[in-house]
């Protein structure tokens, strides 16, 4: 009998070329991403943050004194996110539901999830551009922060809608026929069983949502206004509603484009920066939680 | 209970009806008033000269070179990162790099702009020994870092869809594990990844906050120098002041834009839809 043996071959030269030279490219590449990130938040923090002082993010612009303090900017953008929220979230979640739990009719489902796609697809500065043209002009809200939340709630209720199913469908079935086999109503089992047990993933999507929010800018340069004065938002109904101002984002474009005063717009991009970080980590927070569930 | 939630499942639907129905409406006097081939073709936008033209050729060039460009450039990068993510990198570093990634994706369109603006533009205006450095090269440049996230995460999905099967076969028909990935993880993967480009043409057509502060604004036919304008930053830089036909005429230039996009994202549909099925 010949005896078998087994011979291990060496890689030929070229076989080893390829292998190094693309395991060099990859390592490369991911070095370059990593390396354009700390780059970009090294910067914003080493230019913006000896500028972020108590006195510069609790007072208003004075023209008296010749300071500049983004206390409104900050109000605005906590309005602008409360105001989007209340509105996208009962809104977006219903439409998870609906999709998840009653739509029977598969063609409409993927209607609407194209259309969900595509809301998602579309730029900020065309919503932009409708939500001034429909909500400060048809509606005659003027520019003003209503306007602004408004038109971000068509720009960010996807991010909601999304999120929620993902987790609404994590949600066993088992769930649902236990909940509707003990007597529950549909409106009763999704109320009590199906929402408790995907709060998590409702939770993330309200973070992404935030974080879209914050970061956006072009959506509202033409719908909530430029202004850089503190606003009474609660004063009146009237202010409610008409209040305008400029958003952190807003304020960065505004004072490092038409202003040219870069120490206060770097200043702004590290507190959006920290924002951006906190979010993040909210979100990884959450989501981890999820995964493990 | 059943009529709200009908009515909540049917708000996006609404939403992009009404979006492209009011752009459709508001988008066309001008084009009617200035003609079709002379505002999709006219190589000159003067719009508050005393004999306005209305041209938006420039626009659409530039927008298509740009984004042209970021492709280019953020593809590979995004490519072999979501590469090194899904296949190579040991499990620790990935933990790392994976956030980063996100973070990236998180950043303000305006922070971006700022840090154009500040460190690329100078930097650009140096090297190249020119009078500014605000032009379509520091656009791209700015464009193909922002696209980097999106094509790095569905190219991941992608990839990590694709049937270890596949690959250990390979493996045991004596590849390389660098073979495998490239010869068998990205064939398998390749329409996942051709969404993961789609989708980033679709976000640097879109873009305008951040490279409104890097592109110079100047209605110039492009080229990789000079100062240009997108069609994101033509409405933008306009709106604040415009009146009558020049109004109109931006609402056009949204349009435009607005049908750009739709054929974009349809593709992404398709390619998508193909993947799944």
């Amino acid at each position: 009998m010949e005896e078998n043996k087994i011979t291990v071959q060496p890689l030929s030269g070229r076989r080893k070329a390829y292998d190094r030279v693309l395991r060099f490219l990859l390592y490369f590449c991911a070095g370059l991403t990593c390396a354009l990130l700390i780059f970009i938040i090294g910067y914003i923090f080493i230019r913006g943050l000896p500028h972020v002082t108590w006195e510069f993010l609790s007072t208003e612009p004075s023209y008296i004194n010749d300071t500049i303090g983004i206390l409104p900017n900050i109000a605005n953008t906590i309005y602008i996110v409360v105001v989007t929220l209340i509105i996208i979230l009962p809104l977006g979640v219903g439409a998870a539901v609906y999709l998840t739990e009653y739509a029977k009719n598969q063609k409409l489902v993927a209607a609407i999830e194209f259309a969900t796609e595509t809301l998602t697809g579309i730029p900020s500065i065309i919503f932009g551009l409708v939500g001034m043209l429909f909500f400060c002009e048809l509606l005659g809200l003027q520019a003003s922060l209503l306007a602004g939340s408004l038109t971000l709630v068509i720009a960010t209720i996807p991010t909601i809608i999304r999120t929620t199913q993902e987790s609404l469908k994590t949600v066993p079935q088992s769930y649902r026929e236990a909940s509707l086999g003990l007597g529950a109503g549909k409106w009763h089992m999704i109320r009590t069983v199906v929402l408790p047990s995907s709060i998590d993933g409702i939770v993330t999507g309200c973070i992404l949502a935030i974080g879209r929010i914050v970061g956006e800018s072009a959506a509202l340069l033409f719908t909530a206004g430029m202004g850089m004065s503190m606003n009474n938002f609660f004063g009146s109904v009237s202010n409610f509603m008409h209040s305008s101002g400029s958003s952190l984002t807003v304020a960065l474009y505004v004072y490092a484009r038409e202003r040219a005063e870069f120490d206060v717009a770097f200043a702004i991009a590290a507190i959006l920066m920290l924002l951006t970080l906190i979010i993040n980590l909210a979100a990884s927070l959450v989501g981890r939680k999820l995964k493990k569930k | 209970m059943n009529a709200v939630f009908f009515i909540c499942g049917f708000v996006a639907i609404v939403f992009v009806l009404f979006i492209s129905i009011y752009l459709i409406i508001s988008g066309l006097p001008a084009i009617r008033e200035i003609g079709l081939v002379d505002f999709l073709f006219g190589r000159e936008w003067a719009s508050t000269a005393s004999d306005p033209k209305f041209g938006i050729l420039p626009f659409i060039l530039t927008s298509i070179y740009g984004t042209c460009g970021a492709i280019i450039l953020g593809v590979p990068v995004g490519f072999m990162t979501a590469v090194f993510l899904a296949k190579v990198a040991p499990p620790k570093l990935a933990a790392v790099v994976r956030p980063a990634v996100d973070l990236l994706a998180g950043i303000p369109s305006v922070v971006y702009g700022l840090i154009g603006m500040m460190v690329l533009v100078p930097a650009v205006r140096r090297a190249f020994d020119l009078p500014d450095g605000a032009s379509l090269f520091c656009a791209i440049i700015v464009l193909a870092i922002m696209i980097l996230p999106s094509i790095i995460s569905v190219s991941e999905t992608a990839l990590k869809a694709v049937p270890p099967e596949y690959e250990e076969a390979s493996l045991a028909l004596g590849a390389t594990h660098i073979e495998t990935v490239f010869r068998v993880s990205v064939p398998a993967a390749s329409s996942g990844i051709a969404a993961a480009v789609v989708l980033g043409i679709g976000r640097a057509i879109g873009e305008a906050m951040a490279i409104i502060m890097v592109a110079g604004n100047v209605a110039n036919m492009p080229s990789l120098f000079s100062s240009v304008r997108f069609l994101t930053t033509a409405v933008a830089s306009e709106m604040a002041y415009a009146s009558g036909l020049q109004r109109q005429a931006l609402y056009s230039i949204a349009l435009v834009l607005f049908i750009f996009i739709m054929i974009i994202n349809i593709v992404l549909n398709t390619l998508l839809k193909r993947k799944k099925g």
